[in-house]
């Protein structure tokens, strides 16, 4: 498939699916049990589940607009056929409330609410009804083959190390490029890893506003993370032999390739066009994919990581891609791309981020990764209220 | 197994891929030409060594980037870290 195509799910509004899930969605943490009770009863459908969503009637509204950005966005994405929303039925987002605001893509919704349902036992019977005539429908639907242009991909990493920067960070820059040159979308985040590539990430805008954002956007984070007492450069680092924080920005920011950056997107935003972007995420890696799928749309995640990771994503294919001999010897359950070649000598960072953009290909047409096999769905939404 | 890595043909430092030994030739590969550079110094795994000659006040090219500023002059095999280069300011906008 090194032709740039993949085989997807092309869905009523012209959006490609890797991935063909009927979605059951808590509109409040509360209610994430049945959700998953629900879901469980189905071939083919998932849940999201949330012990800290927290939209109840008595939280800050900043917290429930966050909640509805984010899950109207996961609701939407591609991979995601068509949604159940289960409300408890006091929460500040009310499911009829998220269900149209889902609806008004297209998408085929319905909501069941515990309270009026008359308990968990009557709700989960509806729910369980509705989810299985929607995978019923779901499943009628075919792969075709279809362009790298439709491709959303969010880009992170965790458990970084010296070989990040070395290996897995560079290769991933390189599949990064085939995609946006492809014309396909990106998404980078993780803004506490980007002091110190604050004027070469400047430098790649497509204009100077959004030159003036992103030095804006990483200082403020700067600022932040100093009242916390957080050190960018820890002293780990520099005995690992990092330098400077211009260094480990720079080993960080290799796996967002060369291409400009369109733009400086909140947590959960969706872009406006295709490309290269960045979007304002805290560094903790669950809730950074959580905003970057949600408002990427994104139908696959790229993770670089050094040290060895094992999360999913409820509804996208969290590919784990490392560069670290050791790890991959160590936790060749969880490691999806090999690029510790890149050390051994055996490949060029060229060779290897050619032969991961391929198989970015292979899971996009279905092709399961590791964390989908074992079954692993982590999300959590950063709430813009933290103390409530 | 290579000895150490050059991430961008503009870089002037190479990143050690395993510990190497002072007054050792190692190979480094840049754009397809293998270059033979003679340790001055032990070099840890994920430390850096000069791969051309660094003059004081020049930048330390990494990822073709500049990540810091050489606060003497460095030679070709030497230890690049901390004890011989300066920070670059965060900008203030």
């Amino acid at each position: 498939m090194s032709d740039g195509s993949f085989l997807g799910y092309v869905r009523e509004d012209g959006s490609v699916g890797t991935r063909n899930y009927v979605l059951v969605i808590p509109s409040v943490g509360c209610s994430s049990e049945v959700a998953a009770r629900i879901a469980s009863n189905v071939n083919g459908a998932v849940s999201l589940y949330f012990n800290s969503l927290y939209s109840c009637i008595e939280a800050p509204k900043g917290n429930v607009e966050r909640a509805k950005t984010v899950l109207s966005g996961l609701a939407q994405n591609p991979n995601v056929a068509s949604v159940l929303v289960v409300g408890l039925g006091c929460e500040g987002l009310p499911a009829d409330e998220l269900a149209d605001d889902i609806a008004k893509s297209g998408k085929h919704v319905e909501a069941v609410v515990i309270q009026k349902e008359g308990g968990t036992i009557n709700t989960i019977r509806r729910g369980t009804a509705i989810v299985s005539r929607m995978v019923e429908d779901a499943s009628k639907l075919k792969r075709e083959s279809v362009g790298v242009e439709n491709l959303s991909v969010a880009v992170e990493c965790g458990g970084s190390d010296t070989t990040s920067g070395l290996a897995a960070n560079p290769a991933t820059g390189v599949a990064v490029d085939k995609i946006i040159n492809a014309g396909g979308t990106v998404i980078f985040s993780e803004v506490t890893e980007l002091v110190g590539a604050e004027k070469l990430l400047a430098k790649r805008a497509v204009n100077s506003e959004v030159s003036d954002k992103i030095i804006r956007v990483i200082k403020a984070t700067r600022e932040v993370t100093k009242k916390m007492g957080k050190e960018t450069m820890a002293k780990g680092n520099v005995e690992g032999g990092l330098t400077t924080v211009q260094e480990k920005a720079l080993g960080f920011i290799y796996k967002t390739g060369s291409a400009p950056i369109q733009d400086v997107l909140d947590y959960g935003e969706k872009p406006k066009k295709k490309g290269l972007f960045l979007m304002n995420t805290p560094g903790q890696d669950i809730e950074s994919i959580t905003g970057m799928v949600a408002g990427g749309r994104s139908q696959v995640v790229l993770f670089t990581t050094g040290r060895g990771n094992a999360i999913g994503f409820p509804i996208a294919p969290v590919i784990k891609i490392c560069g670290n001999p050791r790890t991959v010897e160590l936790m060749k359950d969880n490691i999806d791309v090999n690029v510790a070649t890149i050390i051994e000598g055996k490949e060029t960072i060229k060779e290897a981020g050619e032969r991961l953009f391929n198989y970015i290909l292979e899971v996009a047409s279905g092709k399961f990764v590791s964390a989908e096999r074992f079954g692993f769905r982590e999300i959590a939404i950063t709430n813009v209220y933290q103390y409530v | 197994m290579r000895d150490a890595i050059v991430i961008n043909l503009k870089d002037n430092v190479a990143t050690a891929v395993r510990d190497l030994n002072k007054d050792t030739i190692v190979k480094v590969e840049v754009s397809g030409k293998v270059l033979e550079i003679k340790l001055r110094d032990q070099i840890k795994l994920g430390h850096k060594f000069a791969i051309k000659r660094i003059r004081k006040g020049e930048y330390i090219i990494k990822y073709g980037e500049p990540i810091g500023r050489a606060l003497r002059d460095i030679e070709i095999g030497e230890h690049v870290h901390i004890h011989n280069v300066g920070v670059l300011d965060l900008p203030e906008a």
